[in-house]
C-alpha cells in the first residue's frame, strides 16, 4: 500500500513503462475513500498508458437453446503487460480467446487491438490480418515440417535473406538453434512448447495468446519452463493474453488476471488484490482455501459464529465474509468457547489445522511451531481484517 | 441479440464439391422414380402386382439369406479357430480367411464353371465329371465363397475384443465350456454378424456377375434381361426401384439391430487375450475343415484359371488382351484420382463440421456406395436419356459412375488422416498470416497425402474388376477386363476368358493386399454405422 501511493504521487507518466507501470494499474479495487482516490488517480493514469487490447461488452453463444460461453466480457490489456483469464473449465475463457484471435464471430460487442476494431457488429477481420500470435495447448507444430520450417512459416513474405535471419535469431533467443533440423516428434514437451512460442514470436505479432501452454508438461518441466517463458516474454516486451485453469499458474505468471465464471468476468486485478481481496465467494473460493463465513455488519466489525471480526470496509447488514486460513491463529480457550481442533495436518514448512465450532468446520494455517494437537479446544483470531464478498454497501 | 446459430457455414471450395456429390448420387435416383410413376395407374399395378415380382423377390431373399447362413457356416468355425484355439499357422489361417476376397464372384463363378461339366478342368485333371454348378447352387456357392470374409472380419476382431474376464466369471460360476460359448460368446458376436451379415446382402443384392451366368434369376438378373431384351422402360424402372427398396430395408434393419447392440459393447480392448484352448484330437477334423475351405475358396479357382490358360494359350489374341486392359485403365485411372480428390472434401465436413446438413451430405457417399449398381446405372441411364443425351455411351458417364459408387471407399483412409490433423494446425496457419485455402494447403493437405494414396489406389483397383456399371454403361464396343471375362464365359469360352480372369485376379489381390495393410474392419464398420444413422 505505502510503495503504491508514493508511485502514485509521482509524476505517472514518467514511470508508466513496463512492469511498475501494470504493477500501478493493477490496484484497481478496493473501495475505502483511500483507494477511491487512488484509483481515481490511476485512472488518469490509464488513459496516458497504452491500451493495446480492448475487449467490450463481448458476448457469444453456441447455440440457441444454451446459455452463452461469454457474456458481456469486458477488459483491457495494455503493451507489454501479461493478462491472465483465469477460470474453471467451461467458464468461457478459452472461448474469448478464440474470439480474441478471430476463429469465433462474436455475437455482441467489440474488440480493438491498437484502436483498430477487430470485431464488431457488422465487422469480423479474419484470424490471418489480425497481427495476433497463438500458441496452443498442444502447440499445434506442423508435424511435416522442421523446427526451422515450423519457425519460418509465417514469415513468407520477408525477402530469403531476412527470412533466415530473423529465424535464427528468434531460436537463439529461445535456445533451439541447434535442434533446427529435428522434426517436431524428435523433440521433447518443453522444446515443442518452445518452438511453438518462437514460432508466434517470429512473426512480431502485437499480441499473443497463450492457451492453457503448460498444462501438457509434466509437473517438475511446468515449473521451470513457466520461469523460462515469463522472462522470454518480458525480454521482448510482448504483450500476452494466458488462459488457464490453474490459480498457481495464473498468480504467479501475469501481472494482471481476470478471474471468469460461467461465462463472466467476476473480477479483474493484480494477482495480490484478488488474492487478498476477492469481491465475490467465488473469487474467494477459486484462489485458494479460504473460509467463508456469514455474520451481521455493523460499520468496521461484524458479528459472526466464531466471534467479533474487523472487516476490510464498513458496511451494515448481512455479510459473507472470507477468511484465508493464513490469515486465521489460534489460543488457548479456557472458557469452554471456540471450538474443538479435529484435523492436524503437517506438511513439512507448515501445518494445516481443521477446527470445528458449532456445526462448522474452519481451516487454520499456521507455522511449523505451531502446539496445538488434535482434540484441543482453541479459539480462533483474525490477524488481516476479513474481506467481504457478499453484502450490501454502507 | 444476433445468434450464430450453428458453426459457420463451411467455405464454398469444400461445400460445392460435397453438394454436388450429393446430388450427383440423389438425382438420378430420384429421376429413376419419377420414371417408374410415368405410366398409368392400372398399368402400373399390373408391372408391380404379378406373380414374376413375387418369383423374383423370393429368388432373391433365398439367395441373400443363403448366402449368409453358408458365410456364417464358413466363418465361424475358421474365426474361433483362429483366435481361441492352439492352431499352428494362425497367420496363414488368417490370411486364407482374406484371400478370397480376391476372387471376384464372376471370377468365381466363372471358376466353378470351368471347373465343372464333361470338358471342365476336374474331368481332365481327374477323369470324373463334376456335375456342372447351376442356378441356385451355383450362384450360392460363387458368392459365399466370395464374401465369407466380410463375415470372418468381423466375428474375427469381435472375438479378439471380447473381455475375457466375463467368460472366466462364467466359468467360475460354474458354466460348462459349450454353455460358455452359447451364453456368454455368440450373444456377444450378434454385433459383429450383423455388420458382416449387411454387406454380404449389399453384396447379394447388387451383384450381377454371378447370378446371370449361373442364370438364377434375382432382381439384378431380371432387370439385366428386361433392359437389354425389350423396350419395356417402365417395368425396368420399377425393377430396379424394387431392388432399391430391398437394399433400403436390408440397411434399415440390420442398422436398427446393429446400432443397439454396437454402442452398448463394453471396452473393446483387453489387456490379456484368452488362454488358447488345446485343439487335442479335435486337431485332425480342425485341419480337414481348413484346408477343404482353403482348397475349394482359393486354390481350386486359381488352379481352374491356370489350367483354361495353359490349355488354350494363344499368342494372337494378346492385342485384344491388351486392349480390353487398356480400355480397364483408362476408365479406372481417371476415376480412381476424381475420387480420391472429391473424397477431401466430403472427408472435411464429415471430421471438421457438425452440422445436420454436413452429415447428410458425407452420407449421400455412402447411399452411393451402398446402391445396388445395375439401379444406379440404370437410373444413370435414364437420367442422362432424358437430360444430357450427349453423354449417353460415353466414357464420361462410366467415370461418373465410378466415382460416386467407390467414392465411400475412398473417404475411409482421408478421414482417418484427418482424424489425426488437428483443427487447430490450420488455426496456426490463420494466425500465422494465410488465408482459409492456403492454411488449409500448407498445414493440413501435407498430411492426408498417404490417406489420399490410399484412397486413389482403393478406388483404382476397385474400379478395374467392377463388373454391372461397366457393363451397363461403357460405350459400344468398349472392351474392359470384367466385360470380357463375363461375355466369353456366357459363351462358354473358358480359354478365351482365363487372360482376364487372371488379370482380374491379380488386381484384384493387390487390393486385398491393400486391404490388409490397413485396417479394414474397422473402416468397414465405421461404412456400416455411417449408413446407419
Amino acid at each position: 500500500m505505502e510503495s503504491n501511493n508514493q508511485s502514485s504521487g509521482r509524476e505517472p507518466t514518467l514511470r508508466l513503462k513496463g512492469q511498475s507501470a501494470n504493477h500501478l494499474l493493477s490496484l484497481d479495487v478496493g473501495n475505502s475513500p483511500r483507494q477511491s482516490a487512488i484509483r481515481n488517480r490511476l485512472m488518469h493514469c490509464t488513459r496516458i498508458m497504452k491500451s493495446l487490447l480492448s475487449v467490450r461488452n463481448i458476448t457469444k453463444r453456441f447455440a440457441r437453446h444454451l446459455p452463452p460461453v461469454a457474456k458481456d466480457v469486458s477488459f483491457e490489456v495494455y503493451t507489454g503487460e501479461i493478462f491472465a483469464l483465469l477460470g474453471p473449465s467451461g467458464c468461457g475463457k478459452t472461448t474469448t480467446l478464440r474470439l480474441i484471435a478471430g476463429f469465433e464471430r462474436a455475437d455482441a460487442g467489440e474488440i480493438f487491438l491498437e484502436g483498430q476494431l477487430l470485431e464488431g457488429e457488422k465487422v469480423h477481420l479474419p484470424p490471418e490480418v489480425r497481427g495476433v500470435g497463438i500458441v496452443f495447448q498442444e502447440y499445434a507444430l506442423f508435424p511435416h515440417l522442421s523446427v526451422l520450417g515450423n519457425v519460418v512459416f509465417g514469415l513468407k513474405k520477408l525477402p530469403a535473406k531476412a527470412r533466415h535471419e530473423r529465424v535464427m535469431e528468434v531460436l537463439e533467443m529461445v535456445g533451439l538453434a541447434p535442434l533446427k533440423d529435428r522434426k517436431p516428434h524428435e523433440l521433447s514437451g518443453g522444446e515443442q512448447q518452445r518452438v511453438a512460442l518462437a514460432r508466434s514470436i517470429a512473426t512480431s505479432p502485437k499480441l499473443i495468446l497463450l492457451d492453457e501452454p503448460f498444462s501438457n508438461l509434466d509437473a517438475g518441466l511446468r515449473h521451470a519452463t513457466r520461469e523460462e517463458v515469463r522472462t522470454l516474454l518480458k525480454r521482448t516486451g510482448m504483450s500476452t493474453v494466458l488462459v488457464t485453469h490453474d490459480q498457481e499458474e495464473a498468480l504467479s505468471f501475469a501481472d494482471r488476471l481476470a478471474v471468469m465464471q460461467g461465462g463472466r468476468i467476476e473480477q479483474i486485478g493484480a494477482p495480490e488484490t484478488v488474492y487478498h481481496r476477492p469481491q465475490t465467494p467465488f473469487v474467494a473460493d477459486f484462489l485458494g482455501k479460504t473460509n467463508l463465513i456469514t455474520g451481521e455488519a455493523e460499520g468496521d466489525y461484524a458479528e459472526t459464529p466464531i466471534g467479533r471480526f474487523r472487516l476490510d470496509r464498513a458496511v451494515t447488514g448481512k455479510v459473507l465474509l472470507s477468511l484465508r486460513p493464513e490469515h486465521l491463529t489460534m489460543s488457548v480457550s479456557n472458557n469452554g468457547q471456540g471450538g474443538k481442533i479435529v484435523l492436524r495436518e503437517f506438511k513439512g514448512h507448515d501445518l494445516t489445522y481443521r477446527v470445528q465450532i458449532g456445526e462448522q468446520d474452519y481451516l487454520v494455517q499456521t507455522d511449523y511451531r505451531c502446539p496445538f494437537q488434535v482434540g484441543d479446544w482453541v479459539q480462533l483470531r483474525a490477524v488481516e481484517p476479513t474481506v467481504i464478498v457478499e453484502g450490501k454497501e454502507e | 441479440m444476433s445468434y450464430s446459430e450453428t458453426r459457420p457455414l463451411p467455405p464454398w471450395y469444400f461445400f460445392v464439391p460435397a453438394i454436388a456429390v450429393g446430388t450427383g448420387v440423389l438425382l438420378p435416383l430420384v429421376y429413376l422414380l419419377v420414371r417408374a410413376f410415368e405410366a398409368e395407374t392400372a398399368e402400373l399395378f399390373q408391372i408391380v402386382f404379378r406373380i414374376r415380382t413375387l418369383y423374383l423377390f423370393g429368388n432373391t431373399l433365398r439367395l441373400a439369406i443363403g448366402v449368409m447362413g453358408s458365410g456364417a457356416l464358413l466363418a465361424m468355425p475358421l474365426a474361433w479357430l483362429t483366435t481361441r484355439t492352439d492352431l499352428k499357422g494362425v497367420r496363414f489361417f488368417t490370411l486364407m480367411g482374406v484371400l478370397p476376397l480376391a476372387i471376384p464372384g464372376y471370377v468365381m463363378a466363372y471358376a466353378l464353371l470351368g471347373l465343372s461339366g464333361p470338358n471342365g478342368t476336374f474331368a481332365e485333371l481327374f477323369g470324373t465329371t463334376l456335375p456342372r454348378f447351376r442356378g441356385y447352387w451355383g450362384a450360392l456357392i460363387a458368392l459365399s465363397f466370395y464374401t465369407f470374409p466380410y463375415l470372418f472380419l468381423n466375428v474375427r476382431s469381435a472375438l479378439l475384443g471380447l473381455d475375457v474376464t466375463i467368460e472366466e466369471s462364467a466359468r467360475s460360476l460354474g458354466s460348462r465350456s459349450w454353455e460358455v460359448f452359447g451364453r456368454i460368446i455368440l450373444p456377444q458376436l450378434r454385433p459383429a454378424f450383423y455388420a458382416g451379415g449387411l454387406l454380404v446382402g449389399l453384396h447379394v443384392l447388387g451383384d450381377f456377375g454371378v447370378v446371370s451366368l449361373m442364370r438364377y434369376e434375382t432382381f439384378s438378373y431380371a432387370l439385366y434381361t428386361q433392359y437389354t431384351a425389350s423396350y419395356d422402360r417402365t417395368y425396368a424402372a420399377w425393377l430396379a426401384l424394387m431392388l432399391l427398396a430391398l437394399a433400403g430395408s436390408l440397411l434399415y434393419l440390420e442398422a436398427r439391430l446393429l446400432r443397439e447392440k454396437v454402442f452398448h459393447r463394453a471396452g473393446t480392448g483387453t489387456a490379456r487375450g484368452a488362454n488358447p484352448i488345446a485343439l487335442g484330437r479335435w486337431q485332425i477334423p480342425a485341419y480337414f475343415y481348413l484346408a477343404t475351405l482353403v482348397l475349394a475358396s482359393v486354390v481350386a479357382p486359381t488352379v481352374a484359371i491356370c489350367f483354361w490358360m495353359v490349355k488354350g494359350f494363344d499368342p494372337s489374341h494378346l492385342r485384344d488382351f491388351l486392349e480390353a486392359l487398356s480400355g480397364s485403365l483408362m476408365a479406372s485411372t481417371p476415376a480412381a484420382f476424381l475420387t480420391a480428390g472429391l473424397a477431401i472434401p466430403l472427408a472435411y465436413l464429415g471430421v471438421r463440421y457438425s452440422s445436420s446438413i454436413c452429415r447428410a451430405l458425407e452420407r449421400g457417399a455412402y447411399i452411393g456406395y451402398a446402391t445396388p449398381p445395375l439401379a444406379f446405372a440404370l437410373a444413370l441411364i435414364f437420367f442422362t436419356l432424358r437430360v444430357v443425351p450427349g453423354v449417353y455411351q460415353t466414357l464420361w458417364i462410366l467415370i461418373y459412375a465410378y466415382t460416386l459408387h467407390f467414392l465411400a471407399e475412398a473417404i475411409g483412409p482421408v478421414r482417418s488422416a484427418l482424424y489425426q490433423a488437428s483443427p487447430r494446425l490450420e488455426e496456426t496457419a490463420r494466425s500465422l498470416g494465410y488465408p482459409p485455402f492456403k492454411a488449409f494447403l500448407k498445414a493440413t493437405f501435407p498430411l492426408l497425402r498417404s490417406g489420399l494414396m490410399v484412397s486413389t489406389a482403393f478406388v483404382f483397383l476397385a474400379a478395374m474388376k467392377e463388373l454391372p456399371l461397366t457393363f451397363l454403361l461403357s460405350p459400344v464396343g468398349y472392351e474392359t477386363l470384367a466385360v470380357n471375362v463375363w461375355s466369353y464365359t456366357t459363351e462358354a469360352m473358358f480359354a478365351e476368358a482365363a487372360p482376364y480372369a487372371l488379370a482380374i485376379l491379380i488386381f484384384s489381390a493387390l487390393f486385398v493386399g491393400l486391404l490388409l495393410i490397413r485396417d479394414t474392419n474397422q473402416e468397414y464398420r465405421d461404412t456400416i454405422i455411417k449408413v446407419s444413422r
